[in-house]
């Protein structure tokens, strides 16, 4: 298939105007000892038909739509309103670039604001910027910000932040001299709260917690914050779980100066880990070291209200090395689906969602637990997902239940060192009380 | 014309576009204790459904998009984007897949990253690739960590990377987060790499240098080969900035080039949508030396099909979540697969040959700051029109919007004062050029005759020139309840 759209006659009638006998004509600014002199090692060019045939054959090759699901961890299937696809697939948004004039990208630009007020009244924040790549990106820019504004180099990092965050944060500080320490978390599945104050010193840049954390447990956020702010370093709070935010107090309420993470639960499929939706909001007072693109309200010389990509000083495109983020593209799109979708739940509809996740989990947690063997492997309170103590190895467990058409949840062997007999669950409201019975039954089975 | 009001000012208490199915558990006591739980969301939207579907139906036309017209902006490579492959993305075979899936239900996955891997190789000329970096961006700071990384395990990271004046903001901004100051060197008077300048700086303090080819005049760095023998002589590395990669595809590989870390930027070459500012995906191909550092997890070839590779010790580790922006990959595998070893060869051909038609036909009448032959884009500046009418390269991108097109880039490269950077791209028809070069034609006489008319512009839009300093001065970043209510 070819998406020229040029006939023979064009090319030929543009070939002369150039000046030039074929197109090959047109490389000879290029070196002879670095042109390629074959065609490229490629399959050869589909047709439409055996394209779709042959793509959707890899599709079939993925059999994980075959089982009953519980994983979460940090990527949740929530039901998508079918506005959602049917409007964001409108291709006026889907195909034009980043809105860089603005009196022809109204549409992007006002999605934008939106989406940046509906992020500050879920965080209780004051500012929120244009999306990041990811929660774990959003992490690792949360740590660099907190760093630029207290200027100190220590950073607070609770253990049970998503251990891919984690990893990411290592990677984007590892060169920029900052020095990363990890915080426990105790037996409630939340961080040690001794251990956080002990760590805290007067060089310590601030402190970042993920609540719900990676166990599902939700952390004190206010505690924290406290904490923080009695050395004067600062919150970053992460939410790896954004329905939860439609529940649970606001971070920004409760003292976080910043809060962050992923917002894939607003919207957008699982997708094999992407393209997902970082999100990054702040107090006003540190608006200048808000990595991303920020859409701002303004008026066109007619005094009519418009919208701008704005406060572009901070930005790589002016301020070259000294940016607040090496950050150009985003992820717009997926900003807009997360629009479409907070507007559409609206006010109630998010609460009632979330609070669907909080009883269905909980009916879950109490279900499996009761199976001999089997108990929470936390005390503190959750929203949609929890850790469960199985009496023998998590992952043969799940292998056993993946036998029976269902994936369990994620066993954490892996992740934490003691934690082989760990499985952590996700319960979201897609999942009915007879999917729930029925892994209920089938774990009892596996472990008996 | 009447503006769509915003979401908020829409609302109204009770309203409803969603329902709950009823709760099918037990309503557990006590299920709230121990939680925060918030009274509610202080101005969250109430809408109608089909007051939303209007609301995003009518946003949406106030956009200019490349199904619409012309979209020449410059080093952003707006092509049409084939409707098959959002069909492909959206498969739920595709867009249903949890990442923490084990391996064996995932291959079709797995397939899709290690093929798209396969191709992007064979096209660019390198060993392997990642596809974890989400957008251009974070593929440079991939790339320079990776050096960093090389450079470290032989005994020492430097401290320097070398960037031309002529490059994107990013490149400096990525070295300088992968813990390297930044030298800017100069080009040479065609804008290209000056070489006596480049050995001049270099030294064993450089860590790379940081070339973009064709560079950002469009313009391909015939001294690429002598500079990387330059920069490897000192045992630095050569970094390509692979954005301008729609001028090479199957013409030239930058693996024969001498370089040893390329990023490509999937929503500009391979045809994946922007989306108004993202996702993109900014994959990052590695000479042998390098592939022991590439971010984990990678992707194998296994006994049994696919498999992931997290035990990589000498990886510089991952750079985001999962495996990438993994549906703009298969969005890109399909393109690939569509275009063939012929239409690869051809997005390069016609891209060329269409952005040296523009550049023909407007010569003389705008002025060309550099002489040096185009690929894949040309870039003018503003000087005959702002010399003799005051009028600028604002004023003319702004005039086109009247027209119907989408303007250029302006104002980048920052080596040209004025620019207007034209990127057409291969899949402009004759017709839709031509109509672009008439109306750059008729907005260089409107300027002699009518320079007010341009400074005004645009005219047909749904808001005129807005006020961006007011914008940055009184930041007004969300909406806000209105104190009377």
């Amino acid at each position: 298939m070819s998406y020229i759209a040029l006939s023979d006659d064009d090319k030929r009638e543009m070939l002369a105007r150039v000046g030039v006998r074929t197109p090959a004509d047109l490389f000879h600014c290029i070196p002879e000892g670095v042109r390629l002199r074959r065609l490229l090692n490629l399959p050869p060019a589909m047709a439409e038909p055996e394209l779709d045939r042959h793509m959707s054959g890899i599709a079939a090759k993925n059999t994980y739509g075959d089982y009953l699901s519980f994983l979460g961890a940090g990527v949740y299937d929530h039901f998508i309103p079918s506005i959602v696809d049917s409007l964001s697939s409108r291709t006026e948004f889907v195909t034009p670039y980043t809105p860089y004039q603005p009196e022809v990208a109204q549409g992007t630009l006002q999605a934008i604001f939106e989406y940046q007020t509906l992020i500050c009244q879920l965080t209780g924040l004051d500012v929120s910027n244009a999306s990041l790549y990811d929660g774990a990106h959003a992490a690792a820019e949360a740590v660099l910000m907190i760093h630029r504004l207290t200027g100190r180099n220590r950073i607070l990092v609770a253990r049970s932040l998503h251990p891919q965050y984690r990893e990411t944060i290592r990677t984007y500080t590892r060169n920029v001299g900052l020095v990363i320490e990890e915080v426990g978390y105790g037996t409630c599945g939340g961080l040690k709260s001794a251990e956080l104050r002990e760590k805290m010193g007067d060089d310590v840049a601030g402190i970042l917690v993920q609540s719900p954390n990676f166990f599902g447990v939700v952390e004190d956020l206010k505690a924290c914050a406290e904490t923080a702010h009695a050395r004067k370093g600062l919150l970053a709070a992460v939410a790896a779980e954004a329905l939860s935010l439609g529940l649970l107090e606001a971070p920004g309420k409760m003292g976080a100066d910043i809060v962050c993470g992923e917002a894939q639960s607003f919207g957008l499929p699982p997708a094999f880990g992407g393209p997902f939706l970082g999100f990054m909001a702040c107090a006003k007072a540190h608006l200048r070291q808000l990595p991303g693109r920020v859409a701002g309200q303004t008026k066109d010389v007619d005094g009519k209200r418009g919208f701008v990509l704005t406060l572009s000083t901070r930005e790589q495109h002016i301020r070259r090395e000294k940016a607040t983020s090496n950050i150009c593209s985003n992820q717009a799109w997926c900003a807009l689906r997360a629009t479409m979708f907070l507007e559409t739940l609206g006010r109630e509809g998010l609460r009632e969602m979330a609070l669907q996740n909080v009883h269905k989990a909980k009916y879950a947690a109490t279900v499996l637990s009761k199976i001999p063997g089997v108990k929470l492997r936390f005390s503190g309170p959750f929203f949609n997902e929890f850790v469960l103590d199985l009496p023998k190895d998590a992952a043969a467990a799940a292998a056993a239940l993946k036998a029976k058409g269902i994936l369990g949840g994620l066993p954490l062997g892996g992740f934490e060192p003691d934690a082989a007999k760990a499985l952590l669950v996700a319960v979201t409201e897609v999942r009915t009380k007879a999917s729930i019975d029925r892994l209920a039954a089938a774990l009892e089975e596996v472990l008996r | 014309m009447i503006r769509e009001p915003l979401i908020f000012e829409l609302s109204a208490k009770g309203k409803r576009a969603y329902a709950m199915p009823a709760l099918d558990v037990p309503e557990a006591k006590g299920a709230l204790d121990g939680l925060a739980v918030r009274d509610g969301i202080e101005g969250f939207p109430e809408a109608s459904e089909v007051e939303i579907v209007r609301h995003f139906t009518r946003l949406s036309q106030q956009n200019y998009c490349v199904d619409e017209g012309f979209y020449p902006l410059g080093s952003c490579t707006m092509k049409y984007n084939p409707k098959i492959n959002e069909k492909i993305a959206a498969l739920p075979g595709f867009a249903g897949v949890h990442p923490y899936a084990p391996a064996d239900t995932v291959q079709g996955c797995l397939e899709v990253l290690k093929r798209t891997e396969d191709y992007l190789c064979e096209i660019t000329g390198f060993e392997a690739f990642t596809l974890q970096p989400s957008a251009g961006a974070q593929g440079e700071l991939t790339g320079i960590m990776l050096i960093r990384a090389a450079l470290a395990k032989r005994g020492n990271p430097r401290k320097v990377v070398l960037i031309p004046d002529s490059a994107h903001g990013t490149n400096p901004s990525s070295a300088h987060l992968s813990g390297y100051a930044v030298q800017e060197i100069k080009s040479n008077p065609d804008g290209g790499i000056d070489l006596e300048e480049l050995a001049r700086c270099m030294n064993e303090d450089v860590a790379a240098l940081m070339v973009t080819n064709p560079n950002t005049l469009g313009v391909f760095e015939s001294n690429i080969r002598r500079a990387a023998e330059i920069v490897h002589a000192k045992g630095g590395f050569l970094y390509m900035d692979g954005a301008n990669m729609n001028a090479l595809t199957g013409i030239a590989r930058p693996g024969d080039m001498g370089a040893d870390v390329l990023h490509v930027n999937l929503h500009k070459t391979f045809s994946t949508p922007h989306g108004g500012g993202g996702p993109g995906s900014g994959p990052v191909g590695v000479v042998k030396e390098m592939v022991p550092f590439l971010p984990t997890p990678y992707v194998v070839r296994t006994a049994n099909g696919y498999g992931l590779d997290d035990d990589r010790p000498d990886s510089i580790g991952r750079v985001r979540g999962f495996y990438g922006n993994f549906l703009v990959v298969v969005k890109a595998l399909t393109y690939i697969l569509a275009l063939g070893p012929e239409g690869v060869r051809e997005i390069a051909e016609i891209a060329v040959l269409n952005a040296n038609y523009i550049r023909k036909s407007l010569e003389g009448i705008y002025n060309l700051p550099y002489d040096a032959p185009s690929l894949h884009e040309v870039v003018f500046d503003d000087k005959i029109q702002k010399d003799a009418y005051g009028v600028t390269n604002l004023d003319i991108a702004k005039r086109l919007i009247d027209y119907g097109f989408h303007p250029p880039t302006m104002s980048f490269p920052l080596i040209v004062h004025g620019a207007l950077m034209i990127e057409p791209t291969e899949t402009e028809s004759k017709r839709d050029l031509d109509g672009f070069i008439e109306t750059m034609k008729t907005i260089a006489e409107e300027a002699k005759a009518d320079a007010g008319l341009l400074k005004a512009a645009p005219h047909h839009s749904f808001v005129r020139r807005l006020d961006e300093t007011a914008a940055a001065r009184n930041p007004v970043l969300k909406w806000e309840k209105p104190k009377s209510e």
